[in-house]
């Protein structure tokens, strides 16, 4: 198990240093920063062995997380907890940096003493630590109290606390997309998968029991199967709005077994914000744009860009904040760019062009073009072309994903519903109405709110096709 | 919240300072002192001095303050075990706390203080906590039975803290079972015998209803607990299975690492025939391919553990080329991962899409990732022969770019090629020719000298080429002149007019210049051939090569049955057993595949084999350049191990193991030399190196007083599988004159055996049982007997071949099954065979010359021991 645990600043000083087996001295903390943080070349694993000393580490901006052991670990469980750790922290003053680290120094050596006990990872749950890790001394909670922090972060739900209210029940939902896309240089696309994350921000009361639904083929199947008598969902049924999802993993609030067997996702969900689930699909992916780029090296220090994107969807929906970042050399000196729509600007800091426009409907077309001087440089090494990324909103998830929810808030006099306006545009299109589940609802139906898909598309080779040389 | 200011405190007189303030009245200064005297121990400074002041801040009722004096002591008890006892009454008292939190954080903190007065007051408190009402103190006190445990073994066994734990696994609390699970584990561990965990299906059951429950990191715990379990039947394998593969969704790579862990294990009692199987095959290829959108470390893990998988069972994921593709923003050690799996998984269907993404990968930046890519164009055309034209092709292109690296690649990788396809792109040589003189890393030189010396009748300047290779021979390394070494007597061969200088300036400069061991021994053995025979040297230099196989850089199948056991751990990140660098008795205990139990019978496929399978029906294994020490001490040494596992898995360390296992394998699996007597026990493993030479060396002294003490470990002759259920393995001793052959008989069918007979085909020395087989009770199932019989030399002969080959059968109850063997020839030497040396030659003399074979023992890199190897067997062959 993981024998020591210790954080340095960019610099390889020691922020914090906690060791939990006796197998690990004070040694290893130097071991570590004369071999990995001031090596002189670049790391070339996330895991190295020193003198039979192995060392993990993850890197948050310029803060080093580094966990030590001697013995065979579970390789994937450490990372697994190095970057728990950073969420902790994290929640608890907010970015990881050098500054916060020290003026929190006590605080992380509480949390280190509470989730990593002999080396072996306890429960990490910020919902539950908050309820018993808070820097004000503990003394003052009453019997109840205690014993409801005990059996909270021990018990079957350690990621929420019981007695939560709120005058206003509320539930978000955001599916976030990126699109992958890989491109030959002759713009052939060679493969393409969406990997998306449902994010869910829960403000509910008590308990609640919630039931998750998406337009996954599976389900479908299984539901049409099951109650085709009932019209709401056989209307669901209808194969061509089901998508086939590759692959999908869950937040530990879901009750796996059961999605296994029904395909059902019912949980109780942790309070606040969370990635509810990650899923891949790869089959009758819908490419929102095409970007077309078009390269032409003019003498040795000269670069012509065209960039053109194409919007492929419905004309009568609009995509939104689209932006667009073209990669420039490093030894970049100038640029000037014309763009028909938007605006967009070099920002030297970043090494990019970065083009936004606000809106853009579906089958349009717009580009941009730049002139971008280079300074002559020796250095033999090529540049390396990285990709050209853009971000996006679009009402309509580029997998084809639809998700429905239901809650079912147990133990509280019911709420009246509000619906929050949806924010970003057309999510009605993608969330559809609680009604298929109102029938098997015991309470008032919960009502949710659909946000708007946020894509994203990455091609990896930036530069298909328009690549030539004069 | 601005802690930051206890990290710049003043220098001079600190601690001093830092003590006034730890007894000051007031709590909030005492508070502060304690934060900074914190503060400096994380920067590692010594406040140790501190230790009675920072002890007396103990008692209050402030849990802040408490934790971190608590923190200080772990940190310090150490140095000053006396004055840690001062602490002991608080924490006894803390132990009893209404307040559970403050009871556990009590336990935690005495089970971290190694000092062994404070043990002895722990147990009690520690007895208490394990059956605490609340749950939050009873999972604190698990793993501090582990603490305790690693402090003072005999304590823990002696207070039947044991016992509670294993109760604590039928805990109503789910994260109570998870800890229990873990310090069991742990404890196991350094037990290797102890039944400690005695997993049986009633606690397996209680173990998957928890794992339901618990948190992400005790499913983990509860998981890899899992994996050591063996079940009874594959009904039972299916059945743990189907329990849990819903972990495979799980959120936490670890979780889903370690559940396929699990399946991969028990997946070996599976039938094949049955669905199930076929199910969970593709149940498993989209999780492993979710892993790869995980953050770039978790991604490393999993795409070397997918790399084992891959070799393990390459039908997981063949259809999933594409997700292997290397994305720009890859760190680099995902992308060369990524692209070793593309090797693997590369085939005829895909080969063209792979050629094309290698293509682009040998013009990126880093230089190791293009290196590896060239590379893997050349592992391409070997694994796909319909590739091959293509890829040499793609290899011309990247050798006339003239980058000096990828130049050099390419000629490593060729070299490859044309050993797979001999007399097929010789075309090619000329233009390799043209950048000989770019070459400068030892690797490619050496390739290139081997081009040019085995086609050497097809380059017009063979001869001008490697004599200008020989001017620098001194700085050459090792393998660039044994390459030019061979290179130039292949020359001679070919063309020896011309040639001849060169081939006496290149033996003289081997033999009498060189302090090189392995080249002068090269050098003699080729000085030797060429002077006594030229024709026999012809044969033997100019022979044609077996040809490599299709698969390289292959992990030996034993060490990755070996690592799949240890799916998602650090030993399967290095693709090493753990005990290549886990330290002392910890993760020495050698873990294996569960062998298929179901009731299949009749053809076995390979990957079926058991460990025992002979090695010829493993693949041959090219290690690769400049891999990892594990590597080496499995692979190097021809022959894999094929002796009980222990050979390999109790050897503390690497280097050691290199010599003694190696040796055995080399003696025992040829059989054809006599051996030194320490050499006979897995337990000579351990010796130091230089009596593993010494032991070489008496290898030639052997032949005289030989005393029939060298008995080759026992091999597996007929596998269970294909004799109904009998497994016999065995060997062959000499003992005082009278030859025996010694057999375990194991029954592994369901039923009795008896009636067990003998006999033995005609054979080149007359061999036969002395005596019938005597087997006095019926064997029943799962037993196995041991039975010596005794041989004698009188039966029919009948030339054999290879001539120690010996056909045998033996009946049973149930069949009759046949087996063949290679009998070691030193059991046929007798005792009073010494003679004098000048006897010796002129009886070597009198011998034909057509009767004399010679032969070369290739790539025997054991220094210096190719001149006691040949002697050795040039004795045997005269006595016999």
């Amino acid at each position: 198990m993981i024998g020591g645990l210790f954080i340095y600043n960019h610099k390889g000083e020691v922020l914090i240093s906690r060791v939990y087996r006796d197998d690990i001295g004070r040694n290893a903390v130097d071991a570590f920063r004369v071999n990995v943080i001031h090596a002189r070349q670049q790391v070339r694993s996330p895991v190295t062995n020193i003198a039979r000393t192995s060392f993990f580490h993850v890197k948050r901006s310029n803060i080093w997380l580094a966990a030590v052991t001697k013995q065979n670990v579970n390789a994937a469980m450490v990372f697994e907890f190095l970057y728990k750790m950073c969420d902790v922290m994290t929640a608890y003053f907010g970015k990881i940096s050098e500054e916060n680290i020290k003026n929190n120094f006590v605080l992380i050596y509480e949390l280190l003493d509470e989730i990593l006990d002999f080396g072996y990872p306890q429960n990490s749950e910020t919902g539950a630590l908050k309820t018993f890790i808070t820097q004000q001394g503990i003394k003052s909670q009453t019997k109840e109290e205690q014993s409801q922090i005990t059996s909270q972060v021990t018990g079957q739900i350690g990621w929420r606390r019981e007695g939560i209210k709120y005058r206003r029940n509320e539930l978000f939902l955001d599916v976030l997309e990126s699109v992958n896309l890989l491109m030959s240089p002759q713009g052939q696309v060679l493969s393409a998968h969406v990997s998306g994350r449902v994010v869910m921000k829960s403000y509910l009361s008590g308990m609640p029991e919630c039931k998750f639904g998406m337009n996954d083929k599976i389900v479908i199947e299984k539901q049409g199967k099951g109650t085709a008598d009932e019209t709401g969902k056989s209307e669901l049924g209808s194969g061509k709005q089901s998508i086939a999802i590759d692959d999908c993993t869950f937040h530990q609030c879901v009750r796996l077994s059961k999605f296994d067997s029904e395909r059902s996702i019912s949980f109780i969900p942790p309070d606040g914000e969370f990635e509810l689930m990650r899923y891949r699909t790869t089959k009758d992916i819908i490419l929102p744009f095409r970007v077309i780029p078009l390269v032409r090296e003019v003498g040795r220090t000269k670069l012509e860009v065209k960039v053109v994107i194409k919007s492929n969807f419905k004309p009568s929906l609009l995509a939104q904040k689209i932006e667009v970042r073209i990669p420039t050399p490093l030894n970049t000196s100038g640029v000037q760019v014309i763009c028909m729509k938007g605006k967009a600007k070099y920002k030297a800091s970043e090494n990019a062009i970065v083009w936004k426009i606000k809106r853009m409907a579906g089958m349009k077309e717009s580009q941009i073009s730049a002139e971008i001087e280079l300074l002559p440089t020796n250095d033999k090494k090529k540049w390396a072309r990285p990709p050209i990324s853009m971000n996006f909103e679009v009402p309509f998830a580029p997998s084809g994903l639809k998700v429905q929810s239901r809650v079912d808030v147990r133990g509280t006099h019911p709420m009246p519903w509000r619906e929050e306006d949806e924010k970003g545009t057309g999510a009605a299109d993608t969330v559809s109405s609680p009604s298929g589940w109102s029938e098997s609802c015991t309470e008032k139906p919960g009502g949710d709110i659909g946000r708007c898909h946020l894509g994203r598309q990455d091609d990896r080779r930036g530069w298909p096709g328009g690549h030539e040389h004069t | 919240m601005t802690d930051s200011k206890y990290f710049t405190t003043t220098k001079k007189g600190e601690i001093f300072e830092l003590k006034a303030e730890l007894n000051s009245d007031k709590k909030e200064k005492k508070k502060e002192a304690v934060k900074k005297v914190i503060a400096s121990m994380t920067v590692g400074k010594d406040v140790s001095a501190l230790f009675p002041d920072v002890v007396n801040c103990m008692q209050t009722d402030n849990l802040e303050l408490k934790k971190l004096v608590y923190l200080y002591l772990m940190n310090y008890a150490k140095s000053q075990p006396d004055m840690a006892i001062m602490a002991v009454n608080t924490f006894v008292k803390d132990c009893e706390d209404p307040n559970p939190l403050i009871r556990a954080l009590a336990v935690r903190t005495m089970g971290c203080i190694r000092v062994d007065k404070i043990t002895e007051y722990l147990c009690e408190p520690l007895r208490k906590c394990l059956k605490d009402e609340d749950p939050y103190v009873r999972k604190t006190a698990a793993v501090c039975v582990a603490k305790l445990h690693d402090i003072n073994a005999q304590l823990v066994e002696d207070q039947g803290f044991l016992d509670t734990l294993k109760d604590l696994i039928s805990d109503s609390n789910p994260m109570v079972v998870a800890n229990a699970v873990a310090a069991l584990s742990e404890i196991a561990e350094s037990h290797p015998s102890s039944n400690l965990l005695d997993l049986n299906p009633q606690s397996i059951n209680k173990l998957l209803t928890a794992l339901n429950e618990c948190t992400e990191w005790g499913q983990i715990f509860i998981l890899d607990c899992l994996a050591n379990y063996m079940p009874k039947d594959d009904r039972e394998a299916q059945s743990i299975c189907e329990r849990v593969t819903p972990r495979l969704s799980h959120a936490n790579s670890a979780v889903v690492l370690s559940a396929v862990k699990v399946l991969m294990k028990f997946m070996e009692m599976l039938s094949k025939d049955l669905d199930y199987y076929g199910t969970l095959l593709k149940k498993l290829a989209p999780p492993l391919v979710t892993l790869l959108s995980a953050e770039p470390e978790l991604q490393y893990v999993a795409l070397r553990n997918i790399n084992l998988i891959v070799q393990k069972r390459p039908e997981i994921l063949k259809h999933e080329m594409k997700v292997f593709f290397v994305k720009y923003n890859d760190p680099i050690y995902v992308k060369l991962e990524k692209l070793d799996i593309m090797i693997r998984l590369a085939s005829q269907a895909n080969i063209a899409q792979v050629l094309a993404e290698l293509k682009e990968y040998a013009t990126e930046v880093d230089v190791d990732f293009v290196r590896k890519a060239v590379r893997a164009i050349g592992r391409c055309a070997i694994k796909v022969e319909q590739s091959a034209e293509r890829c040499v092709s793609t290899l011309l292109d990247l050798i006339q770019t003239k980058v000096n690296y990828v130049v050099q690649e390419a000629i490593v990788v060729i070299k490859d090629i044309f050993r797979k396809y001999p007399n097929k792109y010789e075309s090619v040589i000329a233009t390799l020719c043209e950048n000989l003189d770019s070459l400068d890393e030892p690797e490619a030189r050496a390739a290139m000298i081997w081009i040019v010396g085995e086609y050497a009748e097809r380059i017009d300047n063979a001869d001008e080429l490697l004599e200008s290779f020989l001017e620098g021979f001194h700085d050459e390394s090792t393998q660039v002149q044994l390459q030019l070494l061979t290179a130039i007597v292949k020359l001679f061969l070919k063309k020896p007019t011309e040639t001849q200088e060169l081939v006496q300036q290149v033996l003289s400069l081997a033999t009498q210049d060189s302090d090189n061991p392995d080249l002068r021994d090269r050098g003699y053995i080729y000085w030797r051939l060429l002077s006594t025979d030229p024709v026999a040297a012809k044969e033997v230099v100019l022979a044609e090569k077996p040809l490599i196989s299709e698969e390289t850089d292959l992990i030996e199948p034993t060490l990755l049955d070996e690592l799949i056991c240890y799916i998602g751990t650090l030993a399967s990140v290095y693709h090493k057993p753990p005990s290549a660098f886990v330290e002392g008795s910890r993760g020495v205990l050698h873990k294996g595949l569960p062998p298929r139990t179901g009731s299949i019978e009749g053809p076995e496929s390979p990957d079926t084999a058991p460990s025992g399978e002979p090695a010829a029906d493993q693949p041959s294994v090219i290690p690769t350049q400049g891999d990892l020490l594990g590597d080496l001490l499995n692979l190097d040494l021809g022959p894999p191990v094929t002796g009980p596992p222990m050979a390999t898995s109790t050897v503390p360390m690497g280097a050691v193991d290199l010599l003694g296992g190696g040796l055995d394998s080399l003696i025992g699996g040829s059989g054809s030399f006599t051996a030194a007597p320490s050499s006979t026990a897995p337990t000579n493993v351990g010796a130091p190196l230089g009596s593993g030479l010494g032991d070489l060396f008496d290898l030639t002294a052997g032949v005289g007083t030989l005393s029939g003490s060298y008995v080759a470990p026992k091999t597996v002759w007929l596998p269970a599988m294909k004799a109904k259920g009998l497994e016999i393995s065995g060997t062959f001793s000499r003992q005082v004159g009278s030859i025996s052959m010694d057999l375990v008989l194991t029954n592994k069918a369901l039923q009795v055996m008896s009636d067990f007979a003998i006999q033995f085909n005609r054979n080149s020395f007359g061999l036969a049982p002395a005596a019938p087989l005597q087997v006095h009770a019926p064997l029943a199932p799962n037993q196995s007997v041991e039975i010596s019989l005794p041989l004698n030399t009188v039966g029919s002969v009948m030339k054999m071949d290879p001539l120690n080959n010996l056909q045998v059968a033996v009946k049973n109850n149930i069949d009759v099954f046949y087996f063949s063997t290679l009998y070691p020839l030193h059991i046929l030497f007798v005792e009073d065979g010494k003679m004098e040396r000048q006897m010796f030659l002129a009886t070597w003399k009198d011998i034909p010359n057509e009767n004399e074979t010679q032969f070369q023992i290739k790539d025997c890199s054991l220094n210096a021991g190719g001149d006691g190897h040949s002697s050795t067997a040039l004795g045997s062959c005269a006595s016999a």
